[in-house]
């Protein structure tokens, strides 16, 4: 199994944190499990201009190719503007409509005001559902407060991203059995 | 029809088209040589020709695992090893081509095959060639028109004037060699969209409909629209000959074919487009509503009839080789297509 991580935007660093400990958090649960971690602050991605995604070079190749081979993935993204970052708008962008048939997605989200808590809700599912994600229905939503001098803070917030973590492998490894069963059926 | 060599008392036109793609038989993991492959290609198509198919035409893709990029010389050695079916392109990429070059290709063609030559102008789905022969991708569109245009009229007129964006001005250019008969049929590709259809309608040009999968009455709605621009357009639809390509797979039993045919479509489609083709889809092909024609020969034949009921169109052409499909089965196809499907598809759909 295969699972990507996305930290979702150029700025700031809790969602990066949240994300670091989250992938800690698999590494320990799931060794066995293959580990990519994508900062979108690590890489130069131009804007999507429409191309198949296999005809973009480096770094954005590299992104786009590395989420369309994951099993999973594990978005993080800070709310700017009461929406997601434009950055993370844009990898989605790069990649075909049903980029994510047979993926399971799992969300988190750091936002500085709890009124952005149905941001995820209300606009990043709607597009992971468009791309045909299985999506993972609870989402962690950790605020400013959460964190003191680069650490998550909150006992709740641990909890809840380790409950992400658990979710996000066993659908994964249910919705991969469901799909094995199924192909079998077809008998080619 | 007669502009287009299209005879609608002789049945639905059966065809056979080829992307040129080069890619390895996943089930060997090996790939044959771009060689072999050419040779493989001028031989199908002269299977083709021999067992009485209508019309056989080569793609123009100029990306990894394609082999015919000079397409039109591919079809010139078609025209050569050949001596009655129709040959053409599917689809020459006219928006990043000089479309004078093109005519003189297809011209010379018609010249070496005895005006058998046609062309079906499209504009890639993949956009790479852009870079590659020095075009600016946002021009993606107007490319695309301009020349198409300028290729119709090249076709038309013996002696152009003419001036556009993309390229330097014609002024009483005659474009030379002319075909047997004074023109070419000229084709426009259209993908599954009805707003490309509309626009190939409102040319008054006939359409050659690409599909991937879904049901047929999808592709219907494309077809509708297309005579009807044809019609606000001020031409008679009647008189524009419409043409759909898709996967065509026989085999014993409507199993046997999804099992022949399934890994070769599913990982080809992962190296060319980066996402291989879903299984429950590809399930549908053999279903008797399905545009994709996967069977035995007596549901394929029953397949193409529906379509044609529902369509009324004047051709369809079968891509059976994608993926690194060996030879051999290239082989058996086109002797089940000739002994059985065109025997009954000509008996069901010619006029008496």
């Amino acid at each position: 199994m295969k699972i990507v991580g996305i930290s979702g935007s150029r700025v700031g660093s809790k969602t990066r944190i949240a994300m670091d400990h989250t992938f800690t958090t698999l590494a320990d649960k799931y060794p066995d499990v293959e580990r990519v971690l994508i900062d979108l602050a690590d890489y130069d991605v131009q804007f999507s201009d429409g191309r198949n995604y296999l005809d973009y070079e480096g770094d954005t190749k590299y992104v786009a190719q590395t989420i369309m081979e994951a099993d999973a993935l594990l978005i993080g993204t800070p709310i700017f503007q009461a929406s997601i970052p434009a950055t993370l708008k844009n990898v989605f962008d790069l990649l075909p409509q049903d980029a994510f048939m047979d993926k399971v997605v799992g969300m988190l989200a750091t936002a500085g005001s709890p009124k952005h808590f149905l941001v995820l809700e209300q606009q990043l599912k709607p597009i992971l559902s468009y791309m045909k994600a299985q999506i993972v229905p609870t989402y962690v939503f950790i605020e400013e407060q959460d964190f003191y001098r680069k650490q998550i803070v909150n006992d709740d917030v641990l909890y809840r991203i380790e409950r992400l973590v658990e979710d996000t492998y066993v659908l994964t490894d249910v919705y991969t059995h469901i799909r094995e069963a199924r192909n079998a059926a077809y008998g080619f | 029809m007669e502009k287009y060599r299209i005879d609608p008392a002789k049945g639905l036109e059966f065809g056979i088209y080829t992307l040129g793609d080069h890619l390895p038989n996943p089930i060997t993991g090996e790939r044959i040589s771009a060689q072999q492959r050419i040779h493989e290609i001028i031989e199908y198509a002269k299977m083709a020709d021999e067992a009485g198919l209508d019309f056989f035409s080569v793609g123009e893709s100029h990306q990894r695992y394609f082999a015919t990029q000079a397409h039109s010389v591919v079809l010139a050695a078609i025209a050569q090893a050949t001596k009655r079916i129709k040959i053409g392109s599917s689809s020459t990429i006219i928006s990043t081509s000089d479309p004078v070059r093109v005519y003189e290709d297809f011209a010379t063609i018609d010249l070496i095959s005895n005006g058998r030559a046609e062309i079906i102008a499209g504009r890639a789905s993949r956009v790479g060639l852009f870079d590659l022969l020095g075009y600016d991708l946002r021009d993606y569109e107007e490319l695309y028109e301009e020349k198409f245009d300028l290729l119709l009229k090249i076709n038309e007129e013996e002696v152009v004037n003419w001036s556009g964006k993309f390229r330097a001005p014609l002024k009483n250019a005659e474009v030379l060699p002319r075909p047997v008969n004074g023109s070419l049929p000229i084709w426009r590709a259209v993908g599954g969209s009805p707003a490309s259809a509309i626009k190939a309608g409102y040319a008054g040009v006939p359409m050659f409909l690409a599909h991937l999968g879904g049901p047929a009455i999808a592709f219907k709605r494309s077809i509708d629209a297309y005579r009807e621009a044809a019609r606000r357009g001020g031409f008679d639809p009647s008189q524009l000959p419409v043409a759909t390509a898709g996967f065509f797979y026989a085999a014993e039993t409507s199993q046997q074919a999804l099992q022949d045919m399934y890994p070769h479509i599913n990982e080809g489609m992962k190296k060319t487009n980066g996402q291989g083709f879903p299984r429950h889809h590809f399930a549908h092909g053999v279903d008797p509503h399905d545009i994709m024609n996967i069977g035995s020969p007596q549901q394929i034949i029953e397949k193409i009839l529906y379509q044609h009921e529902l369509f009324g169109h004047q051709r369809y052409i079968a891509q059976i080789d994608f993926g690194g499909v060996p030879f051999e089965r290239l082989q058996k196809n086109i002797e089940i297509i000739g002994a059985e499907i065109l025997p009954a598809i000509r008996k069901y759909t010619a006029k008496k």
